[in-house]
């Protein structure tokens, strides 16, 4: 009864509280309540300040929190959004936001897109953009792109690959040394994801990739084994560690640094693993992934991590105000920073971080991804196919004679999925 | 007089008091079933309800009728969904090596049921791994079965075979595998099940048996497995049930994989309805009832058998 009476009184004095603050122009008022999946260490911390720097900056709002665990934010969305949804929550940019477009739990911001601040962002409307609308705001993204052992590179004499020649020719050198090329741990199956992804649109083109993501063309296209058959040399040559099904990413990672195998096609938050795990800045280095049909522009995955306004949200003039704040130049170049997420920042009036590895990103996503930015084949591709494709692409890296099989999977899958 | 008041007190007795004998039982019964049925029965008709439907779980459901069952079971022009048959088959495997608890379990139980000094030790020390969390078993096994550095690993490697791929990253072994891991604990039920039968075991007939010159497996097989009988009936429902919800173990140890070979049942339909990519409420729930079909193919036999207990009793 009790706390009854508390909330209800509460509730009053919001209201009251409202309506001065539509009074004197905008101030915000009431509660804004944000759930995040920013449960990593260095993105909890960003998460954290960024909530305590809005919350300092609005006398009457109260800035609630809640931080959950990133994976398990996967499939607890779904529950939140649901019954008595937060007003802002974490997700991710392209085909990964659909069920939730679909269904109508998010809120259309396609106004906010419309102030001439969001011209800054247009390098990511298209990311955001589903049905004509836009859907929610980036706040970050990252390249992919191959990292190696600068050191052993050295010593066997070879440099950063340009075109599929050399970089076939190269992991015969680095076979050769008694090393495997590349480490990798498909436990999880994303991983094997990426490594599509770059085959398939440097062999295909970008334009191609998008349309066998948005099920227009058949899994036993002849272009689509083209793709698979330049990745099979690659596994023919015993270019990848064995046993990689076995092994999540973090545990492949120790092949690398140890140097039993020579490079990674991973994500720059890899950077701050292997830096942890011992290699310096002169061992390690990144190269953009070679291209292998020189009639194609290069594509890159650059996933994109977003906010949202749910549609049930209780206090949406708090919600877009957070959205303005968490996508201005200031904050993007803060939240960025090397010693905060150390990624790209999606405003280009931003200053990027100076890291090594940031600024490479930056720079080859900016002057020499002409193709595309992909977001990733977990993002770019529907659920229920990414997660039939990618448990094809593990078996496939695995026994790559079973392709003929993997493939008509694949596309019994897509004709029930597309439908 | 007397006589008198009680006729006046009989005629007076209120509804309640006459029907006393035949309400009680049920209003103790009342708060058990109301729960039962919000729980378990109706949750039970739903899952039978949406199975009927296409429904990524957030917006409307559309009607599909049986369309989801014949996709599963590959009835009309397609083919049986291979993820299910996989399903299915390992299922069968988990429901017939899980039961090598059951006799594991009396091995060790006999093995334990003795007075040493220290046995109580021993027998917790045995009992143990049923204490801990699945959780933990599976990532302590699927350590053990690393390839290249695990323990498993380097003794299958001292005989000289050699698991392509390690034995979780084999399609082949991989079910096993999980299975091997989730018999340790099992077994530790079953051995904790056989000794308290062992306590209730008629020392009185042992010694009869004894004078007519019983012994060794005779002794086992005539005199003390037909008087460990419940709890052998215990051990089986309890193995089969937790053969048939594997869920943990495998979530824990491969997630499924490789290519999906160790995915059961319940693995399967958790992944098409709740996981990071399943978004198939309704054939999620066809999977469901599928399984639960199973499972009362068991549970039936089981309450059969306790009923024909009970009517061997009175």
């Amino acid at each position: 009864m009790h706390s009854i009476l508390k909330t209800s009184l509460a509730a009053l004095v919001a209201a009251g509280v409202a309506t001065t603050a539509t009074a004197d122009s905008h101030a915000l008022s009431g509660e804004l309540r944000i759930i995040s999946d920013m449960s990593n260490p260095a993105p909890r911390a960003v998460m954290e300040k960024l909530a305590a720097d809005f919350d300092a900056m609005h006398d009457d709002l109260t800035v609630e929190l809640t931080i959950v665990d990133r994976e398990a934010w996967k499939t607890q969305i779904r529950n939140a959004l649901g019954a008595n949804p937060p007003d802002v929550v974490n997700w991710y940019a392209a085909t990964r936001m659909t069920p939730y477009v679909d269904a109508g739990l998010f809120m259309d911001i396609s106004d906010l897109w419309a102030e001439p601040e969001f011209e800054a962002l247009s390098s990511t409307k298209g990311a955001m953009t589903l049905d004509g609308k836009q859907w929610g705001v980036p706040y970050t993204y990252y390249q992919w792109g191959v990292y190696y052992r600068k050191d052993i590179f050295e010593e066997l004499g070879l440099t950063e690959p340009a075109t599929w020649e050399e970089e076939l020719a190269n992991c015969q050198a680095i076979i050769d040394s008694g090393r495997k090329c590349y480490t990798i741990g498909s436990k999880f199956l994303w991983t094997a994801g990426g490594w599509f992804d770059y085959i398939n649109s440097r062999t295909n083109g970008y334009d191609f990739h998008i349309q066998l993501a948005n099920g227009e063309i058949e899994w036993t296209d002849d272009r689509v084994k083209q793709t698979f058959a330049n990745w099979r040399q690659l596994i023919d040559m015993g270019a990848f560690i064995e046993d990689h099904q076995s092994y999540s990413w973090q545990e492949a990672m120790p092949f690398m640094v140890d140097g039993e195998a020579t490079a990674y096609l991973m994500g720059n938050f890899s950077v701050a693993a292997f830096r942890d795990g011992g290699l310096t800045d002169d061992q390690l280095d990144f190269y953009q992934f070679p291209t292998i049909n020189p009639d194609v522009a290069p594509a890159e995955d650059a996933p994109t991590d977003t906010f949202h306004i749910a549609s049930g949200a209780q206090n949406v003039e708090a919600a877009k105000e957070f959205l303005r704040f968490v996508t201005s130049a200031d904050v993007q170049s803060e939240i960025n920073g090397g010693d905060a997420l150390g990624q790209l920042p999606v405003n280009a009036n931003a200053s990027v971080s100076d890291d090594k590895f940031i600024q490479e990103g930056f720079e080859m996503l900016s002057n020499n991804a002409s193709g595309g930015i992909m977001q990733f084949f977990d993002r770019d591709f529907p659920a229920e196919m990414a997660s039939v494709g990618m448990e094809g692409l593990q078996e496939f890296m695995v026994f790559p004679d079973n392709l003929d099989d993997i493939l008509a999977r694949m596309e019994e899958a897509r004709q029930r999925i597309y439908q | 007089m007397s006589s008198v008041t009680t006729n006046g007190t009989r005629a007076e007795r209120g509804w309640y008091k006459r029907n006393e004998i035949a309400i009680t039982p049920w209003l103790f019964l009342a708060p058990a079933m109301f729960f039962f049925a919000i729980y378990v029965i109706i949750p039970i008709g739903q899952s039978f309800w949406i199975s009927f439907h296409q429904w990524d779980g957030l917006g409307e459901a559309t009607w599909v009728g049986t369309a989801n069952y014949e996709r599963l079971l590959g009835i009309g022009e397609q083919n049986m969904d291979r993820k299910f048959e996989v399903s299915f088959w390992n299922n069968l495997k988990w429901l017939v090596l899980y039961l090598l608890a059951i006799p594991m379990g009396l091995f060790i139980s006999l093995f334990l049921n003795q007075t040493v000094t220290g046995i109580r030790l021993y027998k917790s020390l045995f009992f143990f791994p049923f204490v801990i969390s699945q959780v933990v078993v599976g990532l302590v096994f699927s350590w053990f079965y690393l390839p290249n550095d695990g323990l498993f690993d380097q003794i299958t490697g001292l005989v000289g075979i050699d698991i392509k791929g390690g034995m979780l990253g084999n399609p082949n072994t991989a079910t096993y595998g999980i299975i091997a891991a989730g018999l340790w604990p099992q077994t530790a039920y079953c051995m904790i099940l056989y000794l308290t039968g062992l306590n209730a075991v008629d020392p009185e007939q042992v010694e009869a048996a004894r004078l007519d010159g019983a012994k060794g497996h005779k002794m086992l097989w005539y005199v003390i497995l037909p008087q460990l009988k419940p709890a052998t009936f215990i051990a089986f429902v309890v193995t089969i049930i937790g053969a048939l919800r594997s869920f943990d173990l495998i979530s824990v140890m491969t997630n499924g994989g490789p290519f999906g070979s160790t995915r059961v049942l319940s693995f399967y339909m958790f992944e098409e309805s709740l996981s990071e990519f399943g978004f198939r409420m309704g054939y999620g729930a066809a999977i469901a009832v599928v399984l639960f079909f199973i499972m009362l193919f068991f549970i039936v036999y089981f309450l059969w058998s306790m009923y024909q207990d009970e009517k061997g009793g009175r």
